[in-house]
């Protein structure tokens, strides 16, 4: 029985029995109960019957457990926006105003219109599109006060989508702030809408109307025009709630909601709810975008385990594979070859029954069969058992990449006996299939080509060893900031040992700069919290005025030295974590550094704490939003200013009510729940003056007064502001990573911050195994966000720690010694030092260091008596491949 | 101009980390282009032996592609 698909929004159809989508985990069907009619009425019963595996029981009733459990992660996520707020802009009322989250769907390939956006009114293609922000956010009249953070860029990456899909729709967004902080995302931003010509107005839309058929949409910008237009389709970007059974959950937890029903959690203490032992992580913190959701993830792993490190490894099952059938493997290579549609990823394309029967008639294979998804759990195992029915001791797959499916084909040998070493893979997906949807025929052709080419190289494949090493169960950390510290102090809780490196004469960093955190608490208190556990932890070695000089080694066996009062220092250590924090940014312009009384907003705040003395005589404020940041000397948007501007003008008004604030601003950032604070600001009189980065706002000097000179869009005209005070927002620059970059091998971003491995995904990971980032060196970012990511970094780097062992990848180089002259080219050119020369008999001879070795190769290529050999690229196996390549050319 | 269009057979040697990957992400992507090239996996450049290059246009390679 056909019921609606809410997978999809509600904009298809589904079944009773379904899987959500394709990619869905655990990738197995389940029955809806409220559909049923097996369950609500005793009749069908259908699909128990009809199931072969007999995998359906009505049986089932709901059980209770009890686990014993020594720590709680509450991450539910968020809750939809009600009904009632999107009718207000005739959501329902009209079929071409859908939600964003409808909008995903349509631009989805697997969606319910195949990736076409269509007006759901009648299904024809359209023209014209809005956006319209802050549906659901920043409105006090459906209760929402906060921001919802991500819904600007989610609202650029949708309608990036659409016009890529779609290259002549016309694409309008209506923002009243543009808040894309995240890192990275200006800059997506800007180029979104320099590349598609997204239409970027700032203003409020209040209702939306219906005429002829199409949405008319009325507004008034802030040079006080009017405007209107008509569109084909507009999209709510709807802000995110908390959690439908929020409170529910709290009832159960025994923990306390803000008072927007979201988990309440504390500046210092952002993965903490009210309750020990109960941590929080992703939306139900607070909205929150994918990297900041997968960093308070780790966070709470590491949360978990500072909590319950006396009982790691008490309830762990060790896998246990099958002896390696060795006699096998060293016989006549009997290969074995299994092509995968990849439902119609390959299979659209190529013809996987021809590359199936080609892959047949090749030397050396001896069984050949097509597989729907050669990585699904029964696919394994039937490949698993095709190999031992088989005897294969050769195993060909051809499917998709081996960067990112290859252990996976390894492991599946290695449980039935078979060295993992001895499978190949042919990338007939990623770079055939995917890249050619045009040509079919040209892409079999390929196919079999790269097929034949893998079977060549597998018929060479030899045995490796798997050898582990073991791992130095200490961290580095580099930088003594609330970062650094955070980390340490979690490593250590954790069980670890840890040396700390501060280069300078006291741990603290910029937090000692700071004076009040973003909820009003004092900074100093949690700096000293923070110091006064690091010094007293036992596991804690602290070195300050220290500096980290150079960096050997790998993941598990790194070698540092320190140099700290002239003298070095070695440390072997088993994971770094670089929390080198970022910089105040120092300005150039607006009088700053001739006038005194133009300041920045750390230095007004360190005034403030010695007194009220700044403020004598002062009535006016002016402050300055973006000075430095966002295209003016650094491109990046540095994410806390704004919420630093209000916290500081709200301490002015708190000090001084009738001191007049105005502060001068592109887009105020105050995202998530620092909205409120905005609020507040512009209730207790803070003017705030919106200007255009062209139009940069201007610091005058004349007659010893000073004045700021900015642009009125309202009254289209410059207009002076007196000022017995200027604060700039000057921005976070990053803090001069470079010497640290080159002396670990890790790239930057253009900005000069650290690059994570994975915007998304490894956001606290390098790209290089066994180091970890957080904090300003990862980019600007409030001191609850450094504390999360922190502990996020600090779970990932007790990973190896707690392991013990790290796995050394087999593909390393192996000399052979009677063919070795000793002459050290190789030793000269390896560029991890794994290579040593050594003594036997008076002669010279090389050595891999096993450990070292990256297996790039370059001595292998480079021996004049090709006395090196890699393990998994022969050269007899290269060679194979090429006159595979050649065909017949080459017999 | 002849009827017949030149189609090379070209063969590519990809950097594990950095070209291969460039690849599979073009393929994430779906960016399309010409079906002319066949790949050698190699865990780095410097793993190609001057003798590999030599050997593919002895076989017949109209091209050799070094990605790294």
């Amino acid at each position: 029985m056909p019921i609606v698909d809410l997978y999809n929004e509600r904009l298809s159809i589904s079944r009773a029995p379904h899987i959500d989508y394709v990619q869905a985990i655990p990738s197995s069907y389940y029955i809806d109960p409220k559909a049923c009619l097996r369950i609500n009425y005793e009749t069908c019963n259908l699909c128990a019957q009809t199931c072969t595996a007999q995998a359906i029981d009505f049986n089932q009733k709901p059980r209770k457990l009890n686990l014993d459990i020594g720590a709680v992660v509450l991450a539910p996520g968020f809750g939809r926006i009600d009904q009632s707020v999107l009718e207000k802009y005739g959501y329902g009322r009209f079929l071409n105003v859908v939600t964003s989250m409808e909008f995903e769907r349509l631009t989805c390939a697997s969606g319910p219109t195949e990736g076409h956006i269509v007006r759901l009114s009648d299904k024809k293609p359209l023209k014209k599109i809005a956006f319209l922000q802050c549906v659901g956010s920043r409105d006090e009249t459906c209760g929402n006060g906060y921001c919802s953070t991500v819904c600007c860029m989610y609202a650029i990456k949708e309608a990036s989508v659409a016009k890529e899909h779609n290259p002549d729709l016309d694409i309008a967004l209506f923002f009243m702030d543009v808040r894309t902080q995240g890192k990275g995302f200006d800059a997506s931003r800007e180029r979104a809408e320099d590349k598609y010509g997204l239409r970027v107005i700032r203003a409020r839309i209040p209702r939306v109307d219906q005429v002829d058929g199409q949405l008319a949409l009325t507004w008034t910008t802030d040079d006080g025009k009017s405007h209107s237009e008509l569109f084909d389709m507009v999209v709510l970007s709807e802000g995110l709630n908390a959690p439908e059974d929020a409170k529910a959950i709290a009832e159960i937890a025994g923990i306390e909601l803000n008072h927007y029903g979201f988990c309440k959690t504390s500046v210092d203490s952002p993965l903490v709810a009210s309750r020990n032992g109960i941590y929080v992580a992703g939306a139900f913190q607070g909205p929150k975008d994918i990297p900041e959701s997968v960093t308070q993830a780790s966070g709470v792993a590491a949360m978990a385990s500072e909590l319950l490190s006396e009982v790691r490894n008490t309830r762990t099952v060790t896998v246990s594979y099958p002896e390696e059938d060795k006699a096998l493997a060293s016989e006549k290579p009997r290969i074995g070859i299994f092509v995968c549609h990849c439902g119609s990823n390959i299979a659209g394309v190529v013809d996987v029954n021809a590359v199936r029967d080609y892959a047949g008639t090749l030397p050396g294979v001896v069984f050949c069969k097509d597989t729907l998804y050669s990585c699904s759990q029964d696919a394994l195992k039937d490949i698993a058992n095709k190999i031992k029915e088989n005897r294969l001791n050769r195993v060909v797959i051809a499917a998709c990449s081996p960067r990112t499916h290859e252990p996976l084909f390894q492991e599946t040998l290695k449980s039935i006996g078979l060295n993992p070493a001895l499978i190949e893979m042919a990338n007939i997906r990623d770079q055939c299939s995917w890249v050619h949807s045009q040509e079919p025929k040209a892409a079999t052709e390929k196919a079999k080509d790269v097929v034949r080419m893998a079977v060549a190289k597998a018929g060479l494949l030899e045995p490796l060893e798997q050898t582990t090493v073991d791992v130095s169960p200490t961290a580095l950390v580099i930088g003594g900031g609330a970062a650094g510290m955070t980390a340490a102090l979690s490593i250590a809780d954790q069980g670890f040992e840890c040396v700390l490196v501060e280069r300078s004469d006291q741990l603290g960093g910029n937090l000692r700069r700071l004076v009040w955190t973003m909820d009003g608490e004092k900074a100093s208190k949690v700096l000293d919290d923070l110091i006064k556990r690091v010094d007293g932890h036992p596991r804690i070695q602290v070195m300050l005025q220290a500096q980290v000089e150079a960096v050997s080694g790998y993941v598990g066996n790194f070698t540092s030295s320190i140099v700290k009062a002239g003298q070095t220092v070695v440390v072997d250590h088993g994971v770094i974590i670089l929390a080198t924090g970022g910089q105040e940014y120092s300005p150039k312009s607006y009088q700053y550094g001739k006038n005194n009384r133009v300041v920045t907003q750390l230095e007004l705040e360190a005034n403030l704490a010695k007194g009220k003395g700044i403020l004598k005589n002062v009535k006016n404020v002016v402050m300055i939003q973006c000075v430095g940041s966002r295209g003016e000397d650094m491109s990046h948007c540095s994410r806390l200013c704004c919420t630093q501007a209000i916290k500081n003008a709200l301490k002015l008004k708190e000090i001084k009510p009738n001191l007049r604030i105005y502060c001068l601003y592109r887009d105020m950032r105050t995202y998530g729940f620092s909205e409120d604070l905005f609020r507040e600001a512009r209730k207790k009189g803070v003017i705030f003056i919106r200007y255009e980065p062209d139009r940069r706002p201007q610091v005058i000097e004349q007659d010893r007064k000073i004045k700021v000179r900015v642009f009125d869009r309202l009254l289209k005209d410059e207009i002076d502001i007196s000022a017995c005070l200027v604060v700039l927002s000057v921005g976070i620059a990053p803090g001069g990573n470079e010497a640290l970059a080159k002396i670990i091998k890790t790239p930057l971003t253009p900005e000069g911050f650290f690059l994570e491995a994975h915007v998304k995904l490894q956001p606290v990971e390098l790209a290089s195994e066994g180091i970890y980032l957080c904090g300003l060196a990862h980019g600007p970012k409030c001191l609850d966000e450094s504390i999360a990511q922190a502990k996020a970094a600090a779970a990932k780097a007790a990973i190896p720690l707690a392991k013990g062992k790290a796995a050394v990848a087999p593909i390393i180089s192996r000399v052979d010694r009677d063919a070795c002259i000793g002459c050290g080219i190789c030793e000269s050119l390896c560029p991890f030092n794994a290579i040593r020369l050594f003594k036997v008999n008076k002669r010279r001879k090389a050595e891999t260091i096993t450990a070292s070795c990256k297996g790039c190769g370059i001595c292998a290529s480079h021996c004049p008596t090709l006395a090196i050999s890699m393990g998994g690229f022969t050269d007899e196996a290269i060679m194979a491949q090429i006159h595979a390549f050649a065909g017949e050319k080459c017999a | 101009m002849t009827a017949e269009v030149f189609n090379p057979h070209i063969l590519g040697f990809f950097c594990h980390w950095c070209c291969y990957a460039a690849a599979d992400a073009a393929g994430v992507s779906r960016y399309q282009y010409p079906p002319n090239v066949r790949v050698i996996r190699v865990m780095c450049t410097g793993r190609i032996d001057v003798r590999f290059i030599l050997e593919a246009f002895g076989c017949g390679a109209d091209g050799v592609f070094t990605g790294g």
